[in-house]
C-alpha cells in the first residue's frame, strides 16, 4: 500500500501556474470591468485592489512554499505509519518553531493593517465626491428595468427617461437610488462600486468619468425572475453634448409626419400602450413602465437587452414573454400593417 | 489533574460480583466474568432487531451514521443541481433552463448545501465521534439526537417533494423581504422555504445542546480541559455557536411566515416595516453560520495532521483559543455582507476591521499547523492529502476574504462571481476538502473497513483539479463584471470562456464524487479489514473495536495525557463498577474531569419519531392555515408527554433517590467521599 502511494506531493506545485495565470488575464480591458477603470471612484477602488493582489498573492506564494518545504524535507525513508507517535518533540527545535509562527502572525498584523488604513483611505476618496452642487439624477429600479429621472430645481426643466444615463465628462453627479419595489443593486464596474435600491429608504451613489465612453451597467442584488436582463448603459460624453442630448431629452416628442408615423400614432393610443407608457405630448401619460417619448434616441431596449433596431423592437412588442419571459409587458397582436406603422412612429421619437 | 485510580471507581459493583460468583471454575474465571459482562452490556445498549427497533434506535453511532448517509444524498442532490446550472452557463444565453427554474434551482442549491448538508453533516460527524472520542458510551439525551435526525429528515423530504412539484423556493437561500414578501411572492414556495428553515434549525439545536453537555459532562475520567482533542473542542465551538447563531434565523423566518401567513408588515416599507431589518437578522445568523461549517473542519484538519504527522499538533492551545476567537467574532462580521445598503461611513470602518481581524487566528491555525508538518514525518495517506489540498484551497480563499473586508473593494466585488469563487473556496476548499479527508479518515471506525487508497487518491485529484477549473475562473469573471444569480448573459458580455471552463471543471468535480461513491460501496463490502487502529492514531475512538460496540467501551477508558492513546501505559486504570444491566454512563466534574455521579440514559423510544413526525405535519399545515399551529400542537403534546412518561418505579436502572437509599449504600457512599 505504501509503496504505492510515494507520489502525491508535486499538486502544489501547481499554484505558481494559477498566480501567472491571474497575472496574465486578470488586466483585461471591457466595458463592464472592475480593472478597467473610467473614473476617481473606481479608479481609486482598482488601485486597492492591485495593492491587496500583490500582496496577497505573496503571502501565498510564501505560504505554498513553506508548507512544501514542510512536506519534501523529510526523508522518504522513515514513512512508515507503524512508526511510534514522536510524542515529546524537540523542545529546542519547537521553541524555534514557535518564534517562527508568533512572527508570521505579527506580519499577518501588520498586514492586515497596512490593508486596513488603505481601505479607509480609499473611503474617503468615495465620499470627497458628494457636493451638493453635483447634478442629480434619480434613479428608481423596477422589475426589471431602471427608470431615470434628471432632478432640476425648476420642475418643467426635470424629465425621465430608462435604462440610459448621460453624464457629462469631468463632472461629478449625485445619484439618488430608490426602488418602488424589491432591491436592486445599481452597478457600473468602470465607473464606481454598487450602491442598493432599496424600497423605503434612499440611498446616495456619486461617481464622475473622466473618460468619454459608454459603459454597461447590471443590477447586482437578485431581484426575481429576471435579474439577469436588468441593464443599461451610462453614457459619459463632452459636456456640450451631454447639454445637447438634455435639452432634446426635455422636449416634448416630436409630432408624426408622415402618413404612416400618424397612422402608428393612432395604433399606440387606441391600444393598451397606453396604460403603462408616457409619451410626452400625446395623450400617453402613464409611468409605470419606461417613457418613450425619446425612445429612439436610446441604444437598447428591453433594460439594456437587445440592441435598439426596427426588427428587435417589432419581435418585441409582438412578444416581450418570448424574449424576455416574466416580464411585466403583455404580448401585442397587432396586424403587420399596424405594427410597421408603429414601428415607424417610434423610430421617428428621436 | 492527576487521575488517581481509586476515585476512578464509582462503588457499584453488585452487577459485575454478583456474575462473577456464579461462573463456572474450570474456565479462567476472568474471561469469562470478561464475556458474560460484554454480552451483558450487548443485551442492554443493543437496538432491538427489524424495522421496529431501528425506529426507537437512541444509539448515537446509528443515528450518526444515518444522519451522515442522509446529509451525503442532499450533498449529491445539491451538487446535481449546482452541474444544472453550470451546464445552462457554459454558453451565452442557453436555452436549457428558463429563468423561472433556474431561479428554483439556485435556492435550491444554496438552500441544500447550506441547510441539508454543511451543518447537519458536522453535527452528524459530532454526534457519531464525541461521544467515542471522549469515551463514554452514548450522547447526552440519546433521544433528542433522534428526534434531532427525523425532523431533519422530514424537512429535507418536504422540501424536495415540493421542489418536484414545481413549488420550490425561488427567492434564494438568503430570502431577502419584499422579493421574499407576500406581494412580489405569491403562492406557496416561500412559505415552504420559511418552515425548511424551522425544520432543520430545530434540528441542529437539539445536536448542539447534546453536543454541549456531552463535552461537559461525560468525559473520560482525565480528560480534563486540557486535554481534549482537538476536534472535540471544534465541536464544542460550533454548537455554542449554533445555540447563539439559530434563534436569529428562526426570529427572521417567523416574521416572515407572519408577513405572509397573518398579514403582518415587520418586512413592509409601506407600513412602517424595514427590509433592512430582515438583512441583519438574516446575515446575524448567516455570518456566524459560514465558521459553524467551517470550525468542525478545523477539527478534522487537526486529528488527520496528528495522526499523520506521528506528532502531536504543534500549538494546542494556540489552536484552542483561536477556534474560540474565531467563534466569537465571527458574530462581528454580519454588517459585511450589507456594505452595499449605504451605511453610516463609521458602521463600516468599524465591520471592516472586524472582518480583517478574523484573518488572524485563521493565520495563527495555518501556521501551527504547517509547524506541524514541518517537525512531523508526514505519511501521505488520502486523509492527508485532503488536508493539503485544504491548504491550497483554503488560503486562497482566505486571502480573497480579506480583499472583501474593505468597503471599497466590496462594493465592486459583492454579488459577483468573484464572491462566488470566494465562498466555495472557503467553504469547499475550508469545509468539504477536510470533510471528505474525515470520511477517508473514519470510515474504517464506522464500518470496519479501510476505503481503498487508489481509488482515495483519483477522488482527490480530480476533485481537486475540478474544483480549481471550476471556481478559479470565477474571480475573473467577477472582475469582468458579472453578477450572480443570473440565469443567462448576452454574447457580448464576453464572459462565454470562462464560463465553459467553469462548467468543464463542474463536470471534472462530478466524477470525482462519483469515484468516492464508488469507493464508499466497494470498500464497505469488500474494503481490507481495518483492526481497532489502522492509522496509530492518538484519540480514544481508536481505543475500542471498529465497528466499535453498541456499548463503545468494555471498560469507560481513563485518560493519561492529551494524547489518550499514545500516553497510555500498559497498566493503565478503567473505570469499574458501572451497572452493565442498565445504561449507565459516568458524569465527570466539566474541568477537571474527575469522577462526580453515575446517571442513567434513556432506553429506545419510538416518541422522538411522533414528535418530529407532529411537529412536521404542523409546519407543512402552516404553510397554508395558521390554525395548523392550533391542531398540530395536540399531536405533538401527546408525543411529547409519552416521551418524558415516567418508567415503573420498580425497575432497576431507575436511580434511588438519595432519601431512600439503603444503610448499605449509604455506608458506600460515605465511604467514597472520603
Amino acid at each position: 500500500m505504501s509503496a504505492r502511494g510515494r507520489r502525491p506531493r508535486h499538486h502544489a506545485l501547481a499554484c505558481p501556474a494559477f498566480v501567472f495565470y491571474a497575472l496574465a488575464t486578470a488586466g483585461c480591458t471591457g466595458s463592464q470591468s472592475i480593472l478597467n477603470p473610467a473614473g476617481p471612484n473606481a479608479g481609486n477602488v482598482s488601485r486597492l485592489w492591485w495593492l491587496m493582489f500583490y500582496v496577497c498573492a505573496g503571502v501565498f506564494l510564501l505560504v505554498i512554499a513553506f508548507l512544501t518545504a514542510a512536506l519534501v524535507r523529510t526523508p522518504r525513508k522513515t514513512n512508515k505509519l507503524a512508526h511510534a507517535p514522536d510524542t515529546e518533540p524537540d523542545a529546542r527545535r519547537e521553541r524555534r518553531m514557535r518564534g517562527v509562527v508568533t512572527g508570521a502572525v505579527v506580519s499577518t498584523v501588520i498586514i492586515l493593517f497596512v490593508f486596513l488604513v488603505a481601505s479607509f483611505i480609499t473611503s474617503r476618496s468615495l465620499y470627497a465626491l458628494a457636493d451638493p452642487n453635483n447634478l442629480r439624477i434619480k434613479v428608481n429600479g423596477q422589475q426589471w428595468w431602471w427608470q431615470v429621472e434628471y432632478e432640476n430645481d425648476v420642475a418643467s426643466q426635470t424629465f425621465r427617461t430608462a435604462n440610459e444615463i448621460h453624464i457629462p465628462v469631468g463632472q461629478t453627479v449625485t445619484l439618488r437610488l430608490t426602488s418602488s419595489d424589491v432591491i436592486h443593486s445599481f452597478w457600473v464596474p468602470n465607473l464606481a462600486g454598487k450602491r442598493d435600491l432599496i424600497p423605503g429608504h434612499e440611498t446616495t451613489l456619486w461617481l464622475r468619468a473622466d473618460t468619454p465612453g459608454t459603459y454597461r451597467g447590471q443590477c447586482a442584488e437578485y431581484c426575481g425572475l429576471q435579474h439577469a436582463h436588468m441593464a443599461f448603459v451610462v453614457v459619459a460624453e463632452p459636456a456640450e453634448q451631454f447639454n445637447a442630448w438634455m435639452e432634446a431629452q426635455r422636449r416634448p416628442a416630436v409630432a408624426p409626419v408622415s402618413a404612416e408615423q400618424q397612422r402608428g400614432q393612432q395604433v399606440f393610443l387606441a391600444s393598451p400602450c397606453i396604460m403603462c407608457h408616457t409619451i410626452r405630448g400625446t395623450d400617453a401619460g402613464a409611468s409605470v413602465a419606461p417613457d418613450l417619448t425619446h425612445l429612439a434616441s436610446r441604444q437598447t431596449i428591453a433594460a439594456g437587452m437587445l440592441p435598439n433596431t426596427r426588427g428587435h423592437l417589432g419581435g418585441w412588442i409582438s412578444n416581450p414573454q418570448e424574449l424576455k419571459p416574466g416580464n411585466r409587458m403583455p404580448p401585442n397582436p397587432l396586424s403587420p400593417e399596424d405594427l410597421q406603422a408603429l414601428l415607424s412612429y417610434l423610430e421617428s421619437l428621436k | 489533574m492527576k487521575a488517581e485510580e481509586n476515585t476512578m471507581q464509582p462503588d457499584q459493583m453488585s452487577a459485575t460480583t454478583s456474575a462473577a460468583s456464579t461462573t463456572a471454575q474450570a474456565v479462567p474465571a476472568v474471561s469469562l466474568i470478561e464475556d458474560q459482562e460484554r454480552a451483558e452490556l450487548e443485551r442492554t445498549w443493543s437496538d432491538e432487531p427489524g424495522l421496529w427497533g431501528w425506529l426507537r434506535s437512541v444509539d448515537h453511532k446509528s443515528i450518526g451514521k444515518r444522519y451522515i448517509v442522509t446529509a451525503f444524498v442532499f450533498f449529491v442532490l445539491g451538487g446535481l443541481l449546482a452541474l444544472l446550472m453550470r451546464l445552462q452557463l457554459a454558453r451565452p444565453e442557453n436555452t436549457l433552463l428558463g429563468p423561472d427554474l433556474y431561479n428554483q434551482i439556485f435556492t435550491m442549491h444554496g438552500t441544500t448545501m447550506m441547510f441539508l448538508f454543511a451543518i447537519p453533516v458536522m453535527e452528524a460527524m459530532g454526534i457519531y465521534l464525541v461521544p467515542l472520542m471522549v469515551g463514554t458510551r452514548n450522547i447526552a439525551f440519546p433521544r433528542l439526537a433522534a428526534f434531532s435526525y427525523w425532523i431533519y429528515l422530514f424537512g429535507g423530504i418536504t422540501l424536495y417533494v415540493f421542489f418536484f412539484l414545481n413549488i420550490g423556493p425561488d427567492t434564494g437561500w438568503f430570502s431577502y423581504v419584499p422579493l421574499a414578501g407576500p406581494e412580489f411572492s405569491p403562492g406557496k414556495r416561500v412559505d415552504i422555504w420559511s418552515q425548511l428553515i424551522n425544520f432543520t434549525e430545530i434540528a441542529a439545536l437539539a445536536a448542539s445542546i447534546e453536543l454541549i453537555v456531552t463535552v461537559f459532562k461525560l468525559r473520560a475520567p482525565g480528560m480534563s480541559i486540557n486535554r481534549i482533542p482537538l476536534f472535540v473542542w471544534a465541536m464544542l465551538v460550533m454548537s455554542f455557536m449554533v445555540v447563539f447563531a439559530m434563534p436569529a434565523v428562526m426570529t427572521s423566518s417567523l416574521f416572515l411566515t407572519l408577513d405572509r401567513l397573518v398579514g403582518m408588515h415587520f418586512f413592509n416599507p409601506a407600513e412602517g416595516g424595514d427590509p433592512l431589518l430582515w438583512q441583519h437578522l438574516f446575515w446575524f445568523f448567516g455570518h456566524p453560520e459560514v465558521y459553524i461549517i467551517f470550525i468542525p473542519a478545523l477539527g478534522f484538519v487537526s486529528s488527520i495532521i496528528q495522526t499523520f504527522t506521528r506528532r502531536p499538533n504543534f500549538g494546542y492551545t494556540a489552536l484552542v483559543l483561536s477556534m474560540i476567537a474565531i467563534g466569537f467574532i465571527g458574530f462581528g462580521l454580519w454588517v459585511h455582507h450589507m456594505f452595499a445598503t449605504g451605511l453610516p461611513q463609521l458602521g463600516e470602518s468599524f465591520f471592516t476591521a472586524a472582518t480583517m481581524m478574523i484573518a488572524i487566528p485563521s493565520g495563527v491555525q495555518i501556521f501551527c499547523w504547517i509547524a506541524t508538518l514541518w517537525s512531523g514525518r508526514p505519511q501521505f495517506k488520502t486523509p492527508l492529502l485532503f488536508v493539503l489540498g485544504f491548504f491550497f484551497i483554503f488560503v486562497l480563499g482566505g486571502l480573497s476574504g480579506v480583499m472583501q473586508a474593505s468597503v471599497p473593494v466590496n462594493l465592486q466585488v459583492h454579488d459577483t462571481f468573484f464572491v462566488v469563487a470566494h465562498f466555495h473556496y472557503v467553504l469547499i476548499g475550508g469545509a468539504v476538502f477536510p470533510l471528505f479527508g474525515a470520511f477517508y479518515y473514519w470510515f474504517p471506525k464506522m464500518t470496519g473497513r479501510m476505503l481503498g487508497e487508489r481509488l482515495g487518491r483519483w477522488n482527490f485529484a480530480l476533485l481537486f483539479v475540478g474544483f480549481n477549473l471550476t471556481f478559479f475562473p470565477m474571480h475573473q469573471l467577477g472582475l469582468q463584471g458579472m453578477p450572480r444569480r443570473v440565469y443567462t448573459y448576452l454574447p457580448g458580455t464576453g464572459w462565454g470562456k470562462l464560463n465553459l471552463i467553469a462548467t468543464a471543471g463542474g463536470v471534472v468535480m462530478t466524477l470525482g464524487i462519483a469515484l468516492f461513491i464508488v469507493n464508499v460501496l466497494w470498500s464497505r463490502k469488500r474494503g481490507r479489514v481495518a483492526g481497532d487502529n489502522p492509522w496509530g492514531a492518538d484519540t480514544l475512538e481508536w481505543g475500542t473495536s471498529s465497528p466499535p460496540p453498541s456499548y463503545n467501551f468494555e471498560h469507560l477508558p481513563v485518560v493519561q495525557g492529551r494524547e489518550a492513546l499514545w500516553a497510555r501505559t500498559d497498566d493503565a486504570p478503567v473505570v469499574t463498577g458501572l451497572k452493565t444491566d442498565c445504561r449507565d454512563v459516568l458524569l465527570t466534574k466539566t474541568f477537571d474531569a474527575e469522577p462526580d455521579n453515575t446517571m442513567t440514559l434513556p432506553s429506545p423510544s419510538i416518541w422522538p419519531i411522533g414528535v418530529a413526525f407532529s411537529a412536521a405535519v404542523a409546519f407543512i399545515g402552516s404553510c397554508f392555515t395558521p390554525w395548523a399551529v392550533v391542531w398540530g400542537a395536540i399531536p405533538a403534546f401527546i408525543s411529547l408527554v409519552g416521551w418524558g412518561w415516567p418508567k415503573p418505579k420498580d425497575e432497576k436502572c431507575d436511580l434511588t433517590p438519595v432519601d431512600e437509599w439503603s444503610e448499605e449504600e449509604r455506608r458506600k457512599e460515605a465511604s467514597r467521599a472520603q
